[in-house]
C-alpha cells in the first residue's frame, strides 16, 4: 500500500483529496501546514507528497527545501498544488525539485492519474 | 639742500611706502585697504608729475590750456556708472588683467590684436614713464641746486631710478595670476595720491596767502604782465576746437591709459565703489586745479623773463624765499606723483608684455611641459624683468631723447598714441558688428598717422636736423606737411594729430567691420561683451563651441599652471555651479570657457586659448549657427535666471513629485500584490467546490454521509466566495470614494448593543464572558450607524475568533475624551506582535502572515474597518498587550466637535 502525505491548510480541499486517495488504496497522512508535515515525516516515509504553497508558518517552498535535505526522503515524489499560477512560481517550484506543479483549481481524476504515473 | 640729505629723506619716504604696501598686503581683506576711498584715490594715479608740475608750466605759458586735461575726465566720469560698470563686469567674468586682454578677447581672442595693443601701449607709455623720471631728476637737481651730470653713472638720479625699478618689480609681481588684486600697491598709490594733493594744496596756500595776499592780489599784480589777457581767455573758434579735441583726448585717456585700466578695473573689488568715485574723483581733480593758476602767475610775477622753467615754479617759489621745508615737501609730492605712475604703468605694461606678447609668441612652448612651480616662477620672473627693464628703458629714453622737452608735450603725445585704442575699445562695448580685422587695420592706420604727424616731427625736432620736413612737407608736398595734413592748418599739432588719426582709425574700423564679416568667435565674444548683464552669472553658457574634448586632458593643462590643489578646487566649484556629474569625462563649451578663464589670469587670453586648443579638437561652426546657438543660450539664460529665482520652490516640487512617483510605484506594487492575493483567495473556495463536485459527479458509490458533507462544503465555500466578493467591492468603494457615509446623531452604546445582538449566539457557543459596563450610558456621536455596526461586527467577530478557547473574555469600554469618543474592544486570546500593529490593517494581511491555523475570514475585515473609521475622520489602532490578549481601539469625533 502506497503512502501519501497531503499538506494543505484548506480543510475542504483536504477532505476531497483524503476521500479520493483512500478510495484509490493509499495510506493517507494529513498535515495542515509545513511544520506539521515535517513533523509527520520524522516518522513516516510516504511515496508521494502533495504540497500546497501558500500556508501559514512554513510555506510549501520552504517545506520542500527541508524535505530535500533529508536523505531518507530521496525516493519521495513531490507534487505542488497551488493557486499560485504565475510562471515564476511554477519555475521556482520545479527548480526546488518538485516532480510536478499542479495549478488550483484542478481535476481530481487527472491528479490521481498523475500521482499513479509518478509512483510507477 | 645737500644731495645726501635729500637722498636720506627719499630713503625714509620710500621705506614708509614700502611698509604701507607690506602692511596693506597682509590686510588685503580689511576695510582699511578695501574701501571706496582707497579705490578712488588710487584712480588719482591719473595725476602724475605732469599734473603736479606740468600744468603750472602750461598755465604760466599759455593760460587756460591746462584745463581740458582735467575737464575731459570730469565730463565723462558720470557715465562711469554705466560704462565702467560694464567694463568691470566683462573683465571680472573673463579674468581680464589688462586692456590688451580686454580688446583682443572681444575680437575673437585674437593673439595679433593683443600684441598690437601691447605694442601701442609700450610706444605710448614708455616715453611717458621717461617723463616722470625726467621730472624726478629735474626737481632733484633743483632742490639740491646741482646740475644734472652728463655721465649717467655720476648722476644721483640714476640710482634713484634703479631703486624705483627694483621696488616696482618686487611689489608688482606678488601673484602669478595677473587678475589677482594687489592691495599693497593700490593702498600705497592711494596714500601717495592723498599726499601729493595735500602737499600741492599746502604750496598753493603758501603762495596765495603767504607770498601774496590772496587771489585778488595775484590777479592785480599779474594783470599788468604781458599777454595776460590773451592767455586767460578761450579766444576764437580755433582755440575752442583745440580745446574740444584735448577734452576728447583726456576722456579717452581716463579709460584707456594702462594704469587707469589697471586701477579702475583690474583692481576694482566692488562695483559699488564706483558710486564714491563718481563724485570724489572729480572733486579731487578740482582741488588739484584750484591753485594751479595762483602758483603759475605768482611764479610769473616773480620770475618772468629770468629764463626759469615754469614747470618748476612750485619748487622755485619756496626756494626763492629760502623755505627748505616747503621745497622738500613739494618735491616729495611730485616724487609721489611720479612713482605712482611709474609703478602702476610698469606693472600694467609688464603684464601685457608677458601675457600678450612674450608668452603667446614663443614663450608658450617652453611652458607646456614643465611643472606648475617652474611655470609660475618663470612667469613671475619674466614679469619682474619686464617691469625692471621698462623703467630702465624709460630712463634711457629720457637721457637720450627728451632731456629738454617740457612735461606737457610728451604727456599729450602719449595720450594721442593711446587714443588709437578708443574705436576698438568703445566699439567692443556697444557694437556687435565690430570685427577683428577692422580693429587691427584701424589701429595700425591710426598709429601710423599719429607717428607721421607727431612722433616723427618731434623726433626730428630732438635731433635738431633741418626742419624743412615740418615746414614744407616731404619732398615739398604741401598737403603732406605733418602739422597741416591735407591742408588742415588751423589746429595745434596735438589736436591736429588727434583729429586725423582718429578720423582714419574710426573710418577703417567701421568700414572694414561692415564690409567683411568676422568669424564666429568674434561674434560670440561680441554678444558676451555687449550683453554682459545677461551673462553675468552664467557667462560660460554664452560661449559657443563644438567639438571633442576630454576633461582629463584639460585638467592636465590646468594643473601645470594652477597646481593640483587649486585645479581640483576650481573643478569642484564648476561642477557645483552647473550641477554636473563628476563622472562625466567629456568637456562641453562651458567647461572650455571656464578652463580658459582659469588660465587667462596667469598667461593672458591668447595663450590660454592656444594651450586649451592644443588638447581639444574643435569643429568648425558657421556664423549663422553661432547666432542661433547664442539666441538659444540667451533664452536659456533667461529661463535659468527664473529657475534660480524659484529654485527652492522647484526643488520642493520635484521632491513632491519624487514622493508622488514613489507612492505610485508602491501603489502599483500593492495593486499587483492585491490582485495576486485576490485571485488566490478566490481560487481556493473554487478549488474546494470543484473537487467536491467532481467526486460527487464521478463517484456513484459515495457513502451518503460523505455525499452530504461534500454538499455542505460546496454551500459553505460558495458563501465564502460571495462574502469575499462583497468585501472586495466594499473596500473598492471606500478606496475610490464611491462609498457614501451618511452621518447622523447616534448613541454609540446603543449601536454596540445592536451589534452584539447578532453575535450573541456565537458568544454563548464559545462560552465567552462579555464585559460591557456602559451599555445603558447615552454617549452621543455623529456617525453612519450602519457602517459603525459593520466595524463593531468585524472587531467583535475577530475578538470572538481569537478568544482563548477555554476561559474566553471580551470587554468593551467607551471613553469620552475632549474631542472624541473612544471605543476599546479587548479579548484575552492571543496577542498581536508589536511589529504587526500597522500591517494588520493592510488588505489580506492575515492570510499571509498569521501564525495560527487559518480562521475563516477574508483578510479584508480590518482594512474595511480602517476605511470606515477614516472616512469618519477618526482613527483605529491596535494596542500593546501581548501577554494579555489583544485590544483594538477606534475613535469617532464626538458630538460637540462635529457640530462645530
Amino acid at each position: 500500500m502506497k503512502k501519501i502525505l497531503i499538506v494543505d491548510d484548506e480543510p475542504n480541499i483536504v477532505m476531497t483529496l483524503e476521500y479520493t486517495f483512500k478510495k484509490n488504496n493509499f495510506e493517507v497522512f494529513i498535515a495542515r501546514d509545513g511544520q506539521e508535515a515535517l513533523d509527520i515525516l520524522k516518522n513516516q516515509l510516504p511515496d508521494i507528497i502533495i504540497l500546497d504553497v501558500m500556508m501559514p508558518m512554513v510555506d510549501g517552498f520552504a517545506t520542500l527545501e527541508q524535505i530535500k535535505k533529508d536523505k531518507r526522503l530521496n525516493h519521495c515524489k513531490v507534487i505542488f498544488l497551488s493557486a499560485k499560477n504565475k510562471e515564476k512560481d511554477i519555475e521556482k517550484g520545479l527548480a526546488l525539485g518538485a516532480n510536478l506543479y499542479v495549478v488550483k483549481p484542478f481535476s481530481i481524476k487527472k491528479l490521481v492519474e498523475q500521482v499513479n504515473e509518478l509512483i510507477q | 639742500m645737500s644731495s645726501i640729505g635729500l637722498l636720506a629723506i627719499l630713503g625714509i619716504y620710500l621705506s614708509i611706502l614700502f611698509y604701507i604696501a607690506y602692511w596693506a598686503e597682509k590686510r588685503s581683506h580689511s576695510k582699511w585697504t578695501n574701501n571706496p576711498y582707497i579705490y578712488t584715490f588710487s584712480l588719482a594715479v591719473y595725476c602724475t608729475a605732469w599734473t603736479y608740475y606740468g600744468s603750472i608750466g602750461v598755465a604760466a605759458n599759455s593760460g587756460l590750456s591746462y584745463l581740458p586735461i582735467y575737464l575731459g575726465p570730469v565730463l565723462i566720469v558720470p557715465t562711469w556708472m554705466i560704462i565702467l560698470k560694464k567694463i568691470i563686469r566683462i573683465s571680472r567674468v573673463n579674468k581680464i588683467s589688462s586692456i590688451a586682454d580686454f580688446i583682443s578677447l572681444r575680437y575673437g581672442n585674437s593673439r595679433f590684436l593683443g600684441a598690437l595693443v601691447t605694442m601701442i601701449c609700450v610706444f605710448g607709455i614708455v616715453p611717458y614713464i621717461s617723463l616722470q623720471l625726467k621730472s624726478i631728476s629735474d626737481t632733484f637737481h633743483i632742490v639740491t641746486k646741482t646740475q644734472s651730470s652728463s655721465n649717467i653713472f655720476t648722476d644721483t638720479t640714476t640710482y634713484v631710478c634703479l631703486v624705483l625699478a627694483l621696488f616696482a618689480s618686487y611689489y608688482g609681481t606678488r601673484y602669478v595670476d595677473a587678475s589677482e588684486k594687489r592691495r599693497g600697491i593700490v593702498t600705497a598709490v592711494a596714500i601717495e595720491s592723498i599726499l601729493k594733493l595735500v602737499f600741492f594744496i599746502i604750496i598753493g596756500i603758501y603762495v596765495t596767502y603767504f607770498v601774496y595776499d590772496g587771489f585778488g592780489d595775484i590777479y592785480t599784480k599779474a594783470a599788468v604782465l604781458e599777454n595776460f589777457d590773451k592767455k586767460n581767455s578761450v579766444g576764437d573758434v580755433t582755440s575752442g576746437i583745440n580745446w574740444f579735441f584735448l577734452c576728447v583726448l583726456s576722456m579717452f585717456a581716463i579709460f584707456l591709459l594702462p594704469r587707469q585700466f589697471h586701477t579702475a578695473i583690474v583692481e576694482n573689488n566692488k562695483e559699488a565703489h564706483i558710486k564714491t568715485a563718481i563724485w570724489l574723483f572729480p572733486l579731487y581733480l578740482l582741488l588739484f586745479n584750484i591753485f594751479v593758476f595762483p602758483i603759475a602767475w605768482g611764479g610769473n610775477i616773480l620770475f618772468e623773463g629770468k629764463g626759469h622753467n615754469s614747470d618748476t615754479y612750485s619748487l622755485l617759489i619756496p626756494q626763492f624765499f629760502d623755505n627748505n621745508f616747503l621745497t622738500v615737501l613739494v618735491f616729495l609730492g611730485g616724487f609721489s606723483a611720479a612713482i605712482s605712475m611709474i609703478i602702476v604703468s610698469s606693472i600694467a605694461l609688464a603684464t601685457m608684455l608677458s601675457n600678450n606678447l612674450l608668452i603667446p609668441y614663443g614663450f608658450i612652448g617652453s611652458l607646456e611641459n614643465t611643472s606648475q612651480e617652474k611655470n609660475s616662477k618663470r612667469i613671475v620672473i619674466s614679469r619682474k624683468i619686464g617691469i625692471f627693464s621698462l623703467i630702465i628703458l624709460a630712463y634711457a629714453i629720457y637721457r637720450i631723447f627728451i632731456l629738454d622737452y617740457s612735461l606737457v608735450s610728451i604727456g599729450l603725445v602719449s595720450f594721442v598714441v593711446i587714443a588709437q585704442l578708443a574705436p576698438a575699445f568703445f566699439g567692443a562695448l556697444f557694437w556687435r558688428r565690430g570685427s577683428n580685422l577692422g580693429a587691427i587695420i584701424g589701429m595700425i592706420i591710426g598709429f601710423l598717422i599719429c607717428f607721421y604727424t607727431l612722433l616723427l616731427p618731434y623726433a626730428i625736432g630732438i635731433t635738431n636736423s633741418s626742419n624743412t620736413f615740418v615746414q614744407e612737407g616731404p619732398w615739398g608736398i604741401e598737403l603732406l606737411k605733418p602739422f597741416q595734413l591735407f591742408g588742415l592748418n588751423y589746429l595745434d599739432p596735438i589736436p591736429h594729430a588727434v583729429f586725423w588719426s582718429l578720423f582714419f582709425n574710426v573710418i577703417c574700423y567701421m568700414a572694414i567691420s561692415v564690409s567683411f564679416k568676422g568669424n564666429y568667435r568674434e561674434r560670440n565674444y561680441a554678444e558676451m561683451f555687449v550683453d554682459i548683464d545677461k551673462y553675468i552669472t552664467n557667462h560660460e553658457d554664452a560661449f559657443v563651441w563644438k567639438g571633442t574634448a576630454y576633461i582629463s586632458d584639460i585638467k592636465k593643462v590646468l594643473e601645470r599652471f594652477l597646481g593640483e590643489e587649486r585645479t581640483r578646487r576650481a573643478l569642484t566649484i564648476f561642477n557645483l555651479k552647473y550641477n554636473i556629474d563628476k563622472k562625466i569625462t567629456t568637456a562641453d563649451a562651458r567647461f572650455i570657457k571656464f578652463a580658459e578663464n582659469l588660465l587667462t589670469g596667469h598667461i593672458g587670453t591668447a595663450s590660454a586659448k592656444i594651450l586649451i586648443s592644443s588638447v581639444i579638437k574643435e569643429d568648425k561652426i558657421s556664423l549663422t549657427e553661432v547666432l542661433r546657438i547664442l539666441e538659444e543660450s540667451k533664452e536659456n539664460i533667461i529661463v535659468n535666471k527664473k529657475l534660480t529665482e524659484t529654485s527652492n520652490e522647484l526643488q520642493k516640487i520635484s521632491e513632491q513629485l519624487k514622493n508622488a512617483n514613489q507612492e505610485l510605484v508602491n501603489k502599483d506594487i500593492q495593486k499587483d500584490e492585491f490582485l495576486d492575493t485576490v485571485t488566490h483567495e478566490l481560487r481556493t473556495p473554487i478549488t474546494a467546490i470543484r473537487a467536491a463536485s467532481e467526486i460527487l459527479h464521478d463517484d456513484d458509490d459515495i457513502p451518503e454521509e460523505v455525499r452530504k458533507q461534500f454538499l455542505q462544503n460546496i454551500i459553505s465555500e460558495s458563501d465564502r466566495l460571495n462574502r469575499l466578493i462583497d468585501k472586495i467591492l466594499d473596500l473598492e468603494k471606500f478606496e475610490t470614494g464611491k462609498q457614501k457615509i451618511y452621518l447622523s446623531r447616534n448613541n454609540i452604546s446603543r449601536t454596540i448593543k445592536k451589534t452584539l445582538e447578532s453575535l450573541n449566539q456565537l458568544i454563548k457557543n464559545k462560552k465567552i464572558t462579555l464585559e460591557f459596563d456602559d451599555v445603558n450610558k447615552e454617549i452621543k456621536a455623529f456617525y453612519d450607524e450602519e457602517r459603525i455596526v459593520q466595524v463593531m461586527h468585524n472587531l467583535l467577530s475577530n475578538a470572538i475568533k481569537f478568544c482563548s478557547e477555554t476561559d474566553g473574555k471580551i470587554s468593551i469600554q467607551i471613553i469620552e475624551n475632549i474631542d472624541n469618543v473612544e471605543v476599546r474592544i479587548h479579548n484575552n486570546g492571543k496577542g498581536i506582535m508589536k511589529e504587526d500593529f500597522e500591517a494588520i490593517f493592510d488588505k489580506f494581511y492575515q492570510s499571509r502572515n498569521q501564525n495560527v491555523k487559518k480562521p475563516i475570514g477574508s483578510g479584508l475585515g480590518l482594512a474595511i474597518c480602517k476605511q470606515i473609521i477614516e472616512h469618519h475622520k477618526g482613527t483605529i489602532w491596535a494596542e500593546d498587550n501581548v501577554t494579555d490578549g489583544a485590544t483594538f481601539i477606534f475613535t469617532l469625533p464626538n458630538y460637540n466637535t462635529t457640530e462645530k
